[in-house]
């Protein structure tokens, strides 16, 4: 796949939004990958933790949107508590997912659960989960 | 003076043994505890965008309910409420603008949150409070030969400033289970994520990660496994049946919550154990040890 770098792209307000929704300076990661190394999702994952930073600092939106690795993470904040810059890569992950959902992109339709498995599902889990993936 | 106890919704239904097993067991410890009235939902997950104050009105909310029973501090059973319940007050504190836009939100409630509430853990409060030492003297049914793994999962532990126990190797509920004479087991999976709420729409991700917990768990000996979140005590248990179905070699492992051994040992009656809420059925290792 070819990736298009450009000034336009890393100065977008994508890049913006995704830094006021985490409130993290995307810039201040130097790539150490301890967040990747960490994570218990990783092997679920398109795009390690680490190069998702990458691409967020480079503003590559469609491949960012396109990646399932914001959907997979269920912030456990293990990345969060290792990472040597202080860095909060689950709040960038958080950023992404509110990107689509605020959109009205939903990862997942409740309408498609069926009732057998509402009512199997604890409460703790259906709650958590809507308020992570739908709108 | 009772101390306020917020259970939150899992706790009322699919994880009754938790909180039956937690009040009986505080109840042989000489300790009150009154419920909160009008509690409502926390929200199960602490809402990590900037500028999404809304999430953080339920929690808020509770605290008030706890001002309202004329108390300071709260008790949570549930490791993700504790989280979150925590975590909205650590924000409200470190913010006052957010909180007085939250006190605005609510302004028919008759009084106004100052972020004068403390969040506990029953954990916290049997290591810190009653203590160990004091526990492990009213202990009647010692929990011997039972080998236990403690799960502590994420929201226990992480972030740094929430968790009340070491973030990469804590020891609270291991502790605990050596106070109650079992046998502690270490393993190196017990605060890697259980999948959390992905079990609703992605149950392969929370099998595989129930596979790799509880085979860890099991290769160190452990007869069952504790955790203190109702969210990681029905992956880890009703996932097995998943977990099965893509490692056939698995071996079944019974999963309960901490307070269930702990009213066992302090001799509450069975019925407020609840073993017929889980899918792997604790009782033949609880028989064979002797304990029920």
């Amino acid at each position: 796949m070819k990736t298009i770098i450009s000034r336009q792209k890393i100065r977008s307000p994508f890049v913006a939004k995704v830094e006021e929704l985490s409130g993290q300076n995307l810039l201040a990661c130097y790539q150490c990958g301890k967040c990747s190394a960490g994570c218990p999702a990783i092997s679920q994952m398109d795009l390690p933790p680490n190069q998702v930073i990458r691409y967020a600092q480079l503003g590559l939106k469609d491949e960012l949107i396109n990646s399932n690795t914001m959907w997979i993470c269920a912030s456990c904040l293990t990345c969060n508590v290792r990472c040597p810059k202080g860095i909060n890569i689950a709040e960038v992950m958080e950023a992404l997912r509110q990107v689509l959902l605020r959109q009205r992109k939903d990862h997942v339709d409740i309408n498609k659960l069926s009732t057998k498995e509402k009512s199997e599902l604890p409460p703790i889990a259906l709650v958590g989960n809507f308020r992570k993936t739908t709108s | 003076m009772k101390l306020s106890y917020y259970p939150g919704c899992t706790l009322k239904n699919h994880a009754k043994n938790f909180e039956d097993s937690a009040l009986c067991s505080l109840k042989k410890l000489d300790v009150g505890v009154e419920e909160l009235p009008r509690w409502n939902c926390c929200g199960t997950v602490f809402s990590l965008s900037t500028d999404d104050l809304i999430h953080h009105v339920a929690p808020i909310r509770n605290l008030i309910r706890v001002k309202e029973q004329n108390n300071n501090k709260v008790m949570t059973l549930c490791a993700m409420c504790y989280n979150t319940l925590k975590r909205a007050n650590q924000r409200v504190k470190d913010n006052p603008e957010d909180l007085q836009k939250i006190n605005d939100f609510m302004y028919r409630e008759k009084i106004k949150y100052e972020g004068d509430v403390e969040v506990l853990h029953l954990l916290e409060i049997l290591q810190n409070d009653i203590k160990l030492e004091n526990i492990a003297k009213k202990v009647k049914k010692p929990l011997k030969g039972l080998k236990v793994a403690s799960y502590y999962g994420c929201m226990l532990v992480r972030p740094k400033n929430i968790g009340f126990d070491d973030m990469e190797n804590p020891n609270s509920m291991d502790n605990l289970m050596s106070a109650l004479e079992a046998q502690p087991v270490e393993f190196p999976y017990k605060t890697e994520c259980c999948g959390a709420y992905q079990t609703v729409d992605n149950q392969e991700l929370v099998a595989e990660r129930t596979f790799q917990i509880l085979s860890s768990a099991q290769s160190q000996g452990a007869d069952v496994v504790v955790a203190s979140c109702p969210l990681c005590v029905f992956n880890l248990d009703q996932r097995q049946k998943k977990t099965r179905q893509i490692y056939p070699e698995f071996k079944n492992i019974p999963v309960l919550y901490f307070t269930q051994l702990l009213a066992i040992a302090l001799g509450c009656a069975n019925k407020s154990l609840r073993l017929d809420l889980h899918y792997i059925d604790p009782n033949p290792i609880l028989k064979e040890k002797g304990l029920i």
